[in-house]
């Protein structure tokens, strides 16, 4: 008590280590590394992406030569290729719903909360974090498929090159796509805070929609089917242009559109319910 | 220091805490005890802001616990349903918690030794003993070395070192002036590690004291008398601070008069005793009859009643 006269009272020193933004993150990043599912779902999204437009474009220039005329037409090297995108799709869409549900599942969530009891950094840790990864697995995932895809179709003299206007543009925003599906999961998991909820209606939006819309009269279907998130996002592969599609960077802007809703939808129900 | 003041929850109609204040203080161990189901997990989600409270307030250490920012160095938390993903392993389970912080990773090695985990660090959970799985918590709660320490039935699935691991951990992360405030709903627990209680039944508060008043409390002064002449002997007791039961014939719970009292007026008017016993009440038991008051006096909702009565038939 007496060196208190002497020595003046010092504030009482700040907490040698606080809760950050960057440090949620990394602890994030440690999350996603640490789980096995985390490593085989990525490996299948490129299994996926690689390995079904390879497919795609071996078979069409193995049998070019027997194509009809109307057939080779239609026929678009480049969507050839990133055909195993759309499958790409459902195994990062799954691993984003994931990300969140599987905290739920396990009661992770309270371990998480308790550290960072403010919440919505986790949410934007998650998120950073996911798209960085899920870029750096897309990125190389549809190059390689652009690039094998186009050498089994130059067998045919049938290949786009990479520097054809819009090719290039379209393989990179392909990887944004995969990317930003993750995030759409990872969204519709925040919101539903469930695996099977999240993961079936992460289905039923991408796959399960689109065809049912076919049903309704061409004129209402024509003019919903551009809009719908799959068929949005995914024109970002076709270059060519079409009736009732939108154009490769609108429809990626549309499903871009999708994530933040349903990633702010996500944020508000993780600040308000209880966990 | 946990301040919970006036503390309600309700999920739809059901009141799951009920006006619910106390306080617990730092330097000593407090128990807080209720039967299964009474709103002690509950409490504790509160106090962690992991649930909202419907009306009142919680405070940790001076203020709410979604204010401060290092949760982890103010309050290290064990919740009673396992909060850890199984495909993990203890090591990046902690570590994970640690980033949040800026925890270095020694202090992570250090909780993994101190947890006895060494050996199954890499190890994912999900193969853990519900033991290994308790003290992975614990570790995860000493993490940050916090001021407050809360665990939920920490006793759960310990074999006896851990039993007595964790009782030793506990005083003395209290004589260092830390508040630990553990759960269970074991009385006889409590009376070996707590020296304060906090109880509760169906949400609400029944009793804020010390261990030590509540075993005077609950210590009655019963003699149990076996005799052939039961009705006269209860006649010449009978006195207005004298009460005496029957349970079954010739047994006599008498309470308001030591052994000695009793042994010596038999002696002096020539009754036959077979047996003259004093009878301590346990902890347990006086618990029991005061959460069960509390159920009946509340009582609409059968099932608990049931509960409980099962548990004291069990016990008996």
């Amino acid at each position: 008590m007496n060196s208190a006269t002497v020595t003046p009272v010092r504030p009482r020193k700040a907490p040698a280590t606080r809760v950050t933004q960057r440090r949620v993150a990394l602890s994030e990043w440690t999350k996603l590394r640490s789980l096995r599912s985390t490593w085989y779902t990525l490996l299948i999204t490129v299994v996926a992406t690689i390995g079904f437009g390879v497919i795609a474009s071996a078979a069409t220039a193995g049998r070019w030569s027997s194509m009809s005329l109307a057939d080779k037409a239609s026929f678009d090297p480049l969507s050839t290729s990133l055909l195993g995108v759309d499958f790409g799709v459902l195994a990062i869409g799954v691993l984003g719903v994931l990300l969140i549900t599987g905290e739920y599942s396990t009661g992770m969530v309270r371990s998480t909360f308790a550290a960072v009891p403010t919440r919505l950094p986790v949410l934007w840790a998650k998120i950073g974090v996911f798209a960085l990864v899920g870029f750096a697995v897309a990125l190389p995932s549809t190059l390689i498929a652009f690039f094998a895809g186009q050498a089994f179709l130059s067998s045919q003299h049938i290949q786009i090159a990479f520097s054809h206007s819009g090719v290039a543009g379209a393989v990179l925003g392909s990887a944004v796509y995969l990317m930003l599906v993750g995030l759409f999961g990872l969204g519709l998991g925040t919101i539903l805070r469930n695996t099977a909820a999240g993961i079936a209606t992460f289905a039923a939006v991408m796959f399960v929609i689109p065809p049912l819309v076919g049903i309704l009269p061409s004129s209402l279907a024509n003019a919903i089917d551009p809009y719908l998130p799959s068929n949005a996002g995914a024109a970002i592969m076709d270059i060519a242009a079409h009736a009732h599609t939108l154009s490769p960077w609108a429809g990626l802007a549309v499903f871009a559109g999708y994530c933040a809703a349903t990633l702010a939808a996500g944020a508000v129900v993780l600040m308000r319910r209880d966990v | 220091m946990i301040d919970v003041s006036s503390l309600t929850k309700r999920y739809g109609d059901k009141t799951a805490v009920d006006d619910l204040s106390f306080v617990v203080r730092p330097g000593v161990v407090t128990g807080f005890l209720g039967p299964n189901g009474s709103g002690k997990s509950t409490t504790m989600r509160l106090i962690l802001g992991l649930d909202a409270p419907t009306s009142g307030g919680v405070t940790v250490g001076g203020k709410p616990y979604r204010e401060h920012v290092a949760p982890l160095h103010e309050v290290g938390v064990l919740l009673e349903a396992r909060a850890v993903h199984p495909g993990r392993s203890a090591y990046n389970h902690l570590l994970a918690l640690a980033q949040t912080h800026g925890i270095a990773r020694a202090r992570v090695d250090e909780l993994i030794e101190l947890a006895g985990l060494g050996g199954v660090a890499r190890t994912r959970v999900g193969q853990f003993s519900l033991g290994m799985g308790q003290r992975l918590g614990i570790a995860a709660a000493l993490l940050g070395d916090p001021k407050v320490v809360i665990l939920d039935e920490p006793i759960n699935g310990l074999d006896p070192d851990g039993i007595h691991w964790i009782r030793d951990l506990l005083r003395s992360l209290a004589a260092e002036g830390r508040t630990v405030f553990l759960s269970s709903h074991l009385m006889s627990e409590m009376a070996l590690t707590a020296e304060h209680l906090i109880i509760i039944g169906r949400g609400r508060l029944i009793r804020d004291i010390s261990v030590s008043d509540f075993v005077h409390e609950s210590s009655k002064n019963v003699v149990r008398v076996r005799t052939p002449q039961a009705g006269e002997l209860r006649e010449m007791l009978l006195a207005p601070d004298v009460r005496v039961s029957s349970d079954e014939p010739g047994v006599l719970e008498i309470e308001g008069l030591s052994s000695d009292d009793i042994g010596r007026s038999a002696a002096s008017s020539g009754f036959v005793l077979y047996e003259l016993t004093p009878v301590e009440v346990s902890l347990e038991e006086a618990f029991m009859a005061l959460t069960h008051d509390e159920i009946e006096y509340r009582g609409s909702d059968s099932t608990a009643t049931t509960t409980i009565d099962e548990q004291e038939r069990m016990a008996a």
